[in-house]
């Protein structure tokens, strides 16, 4: 027993020492692929995204154990929110907005994203509310309809009134600023010329630090107890005296916080939304993100994240060329070869690693330090 | 000379479609005693006790806990309330560790919201402190005290029992509700049980216990309530309902009742 405050000194050290090369690695990574083209910065940016989402579908579906398939609903919410309250889009089809706003609608982000993640958590109680008593496969279904709902909305609300543009989209979304600095132009700082896509990309990767930071304090946290609990037996919770509802409806408004935060900055990001960027397929690549990487675990979930938002790029880089260089031509397009091989992937993840590829530590008795095994040898039963 | 109830429930009636399972049934717990509720299988103690924690709603009843009136309306109030129960086929949660589940059992009594967990404030810390070492305790107090980082699955069947009851106790109840502790348990993790009990006893949580086993149930119960056919046909002493003619004969029938 002595050794272990020595022990645990030598580990703080040791994710001390990995924190900060992370650290290196993430500030440096949009630089080296900034030789590479500015393509895999914009992969960059968007692994980081993916990374905000993955963890707040982590809370539900990891934490809370409750299967959402609609999760991409939540995005879109964020997406919209800050598409018509940093766009001319509002202002030109209510007389009445443009009047009182003669310059524009012009969010600012410390606005913009308290607010898009507010009213995406709005949406996820409203979610949350009627499917309290649903689990599993009536969740899913659920969850599903909701996130099609969404988007079907968004893709019909330009008549009577003109609120989402219908399928055209909403356009000339304002980039983000942060008081004058503005993150669509090229910056010089200390000699490194850092483009608009790299200043994103640093935006990004700290909001998903900041989101890292958020899962992991929760996790450990009496809520995130309660949450596993509730994953783990809904019963044995309600007799422990949580109160179910709430918590199952803070895992959906939390979930959905990070969703409506990354999806303003997708907004910002790309100056364009449309409904077809929330379709179910994307609710399908996040949960496959966290299933892939270690369902509730956080370092898997990240790990997933990236491993799925990069790996359509380097299959692009790769494949195409490769295809042309064997026959002459393109025999499979990587989009329908992307979508074979996540499939691949998903059963082959099911088949021989359930719990993810990097999933939670397991402390069983056979992992146990401690040399005595229980003195009671009792068969189950 | 007025009695110091800890548990006053009585009148309690329940129908389950054509099955009326309670008639009426009422219990008077005083404080630190371990209350016995038997009866042969179908008798109705689950029901009485789901009833009482608040997972089946009765037809009719009235319910007084420490001398305060409380609704069993949902099983989480229950827990509020000071009873905490435990499961016939233990209920666990299998993929957290022995000390998460404890820890889960802290959960009503404190406070700290989502908001705080997130900015970690010093209340935080604090009470993640306490809850750590209060429940750390409680897994001594229990006798598994070692096993805290394993998963609660891995514990062997008597372990898990404790643990159960470990996390029960977290909740700071004034009623510990044991249904059916020693099942499935061997000779020598029944002592072990009762001992455990005792302790529990002695330190000032009432209990109130189902039990199959008789043997178990005389020798550790003050009072004993017998319930047959959803209606109580005994309270007293062990002693004395042990000879009573008809609760032979509600166990072994009528031919064993001496004449």
């Amino acid at each position: 027993m002595t050794t272990l405050p020595l022990n645990l000194r030598h580990r703080r050290g040791a994710a001390l020492g990995a924190a900060a090369l992370i650290a290196l690695l993430l500030l440096v990574l949009p630089l080296a692929a900034g030789w590479l083209g500015p393509a895999w910065v914009r992969t960059l940016a968007f692994a980081a995204l993916y990374v905000m989402l993955a963890l707040g579908l982590n809370i539900v579906v990891g934490f809370a154990g409750l299967l959402d398939l609609g999760y991409i609903a939540f995005y879109a919410v964020g997406a919209y929110t800050f598409a018509l309250l940093a766009s001319p889009h509002l202002t030109e089809n209510f007389p009445r907005l443009a009047q009182a706003f003669p310059g524009g609608m012009h969010v600012p982000i410390w606005g913009a994203i308290p607010l898009g993640a507010t009213i995406a958590a709005a949406f996820g109680v409203l979610l949350g509310a009627p499917v309290l008593k649903l689990r599993g496969d009536y969740l899913a279904i659920v969850t599903l309809g909701f996130g099609e709902i969404i988007r079907i909305f968004l893709n019909n609300l330009n008549e009577p009134v003109n609120l989402t543009n219908g399928p055209q989209g909403i356009t000339l979304i304002d980039p983000v600023r942060i008081g004058d600095f503005r993150f669509d132009r090229t910056v010089s700082f200390l000699g490194v010329h850092l483009t608009s896509l790299q200043l994103y990309y640093y935006l990004f990767v700290a909001l998903a630090v900041i989101s890292v930071l958020v899962c992991v304090r929760l996790q450990d946290s009496r809520l995130g107890r309660a949450w596993m609990a509730i994953r783990e037996d809904e019963v044995a919770a309600k007799a422990m005296g949580i109160n179910v509802r709430n918590v199952k409806l803070l895992a959906f408004g939390l979930g959905a916080t990070f969703g409506g935060v990354a999806g303003s900055m997708f907004a910002s990001f790309q100056g364009f939304v449309s409904p077809e960027s929330f379709s179910l397929m994307e609710s399908v690549i996040v949960l496959s993100m966290i299933v892939l990487g270690g369902l509730g675990h956080i370092p898997g979930v990240i790990f997933g994240a990236v491993l799925l938002s990069v790996f359509p790029e380097v299959l692009r880089h790769t494949v195409g060329p490769l295809q042309m260089q064997l026959f002459g031509r393109i025999v499979i397009d990587t989009e329908v070869l992307r979508m074979l091989l996540y499939g691949v992937a998903l059963v082959a993840i099911m088949l021989y690693r359930p719990k993810g590829l990097w999933p939670a530590p397991q402390h069983g008795v056979a992992a146990s330090p401690d040399p005595a095994p229980p003195p009671r040898a009792t068969p189950r039963g | 000379m007025a009695r110091d109830l800890v548990l006053h429930v009585g009148g309690i009636s329940k129908r389950f479609g054509g099955l009326q399972a309670l008639h009426s049934v009422g219990v008077d717990i005083e404080r630190h005693q371990i209350y016995g509720l038997i009866g042969p299988n179908g008798a109705g103690k689950t029901t009485f006790f789901n009833v009482i924690t608040g997972l089946v709603r009765p037809d009719a009843g009235t319910f007084e806990l420490d001398g305060r009136a409380y609704e069993p309306t949902s099983v989480h109030r229950v827990a509020a309330a000071g009873i905490a129960r435990t499961f016939q086929n233990i209920r666990l949660f299998p993929d957290m560790t022995v000390l998460e589940n404890v820890m889960v059992g802290r959960h009503v009594r404190t406070r700290c919201g989502a908001l705080a967990a997130i900015l970690r404030t010093r209340a935080v810390r604090e009470e993640e402190a306490q809850i750590r070492s209060r429940s750390s305790q409680l897994l001594d107090y229990v006798g598994i005290g070692p096993y805290g980082h394993l998963q609660a699955r891995t514990l062997s069947y008597g372990d898990q029992r404790r643990l159960e009851i470990a996390r029960a106790l977290a909740t700071d109840p004034k009623l510990l509700a044991l249904d059916e502790p020693a099942a499935g348990m061997n000779a020598t993790e029944k002592t072990e049980l009762r001992g455990l009990l005792e302790r529990i006893r002695a330190d000032g949580v009432t209990i109130l216990l189902i039990e199959h086993d008789v043997k178990l149930v005389m020798g550790l119960c003050d009072q004993v309530t017998v319930l047959d056919e959803g209606r109580i046909i005994k309270v007293g002493a062990p002693a004395q309902v042990q000879h009573d003619p008809a609760v032979i004969e509600a166990y072994l029938g009528r031919a064993h009742v001496p004449a």
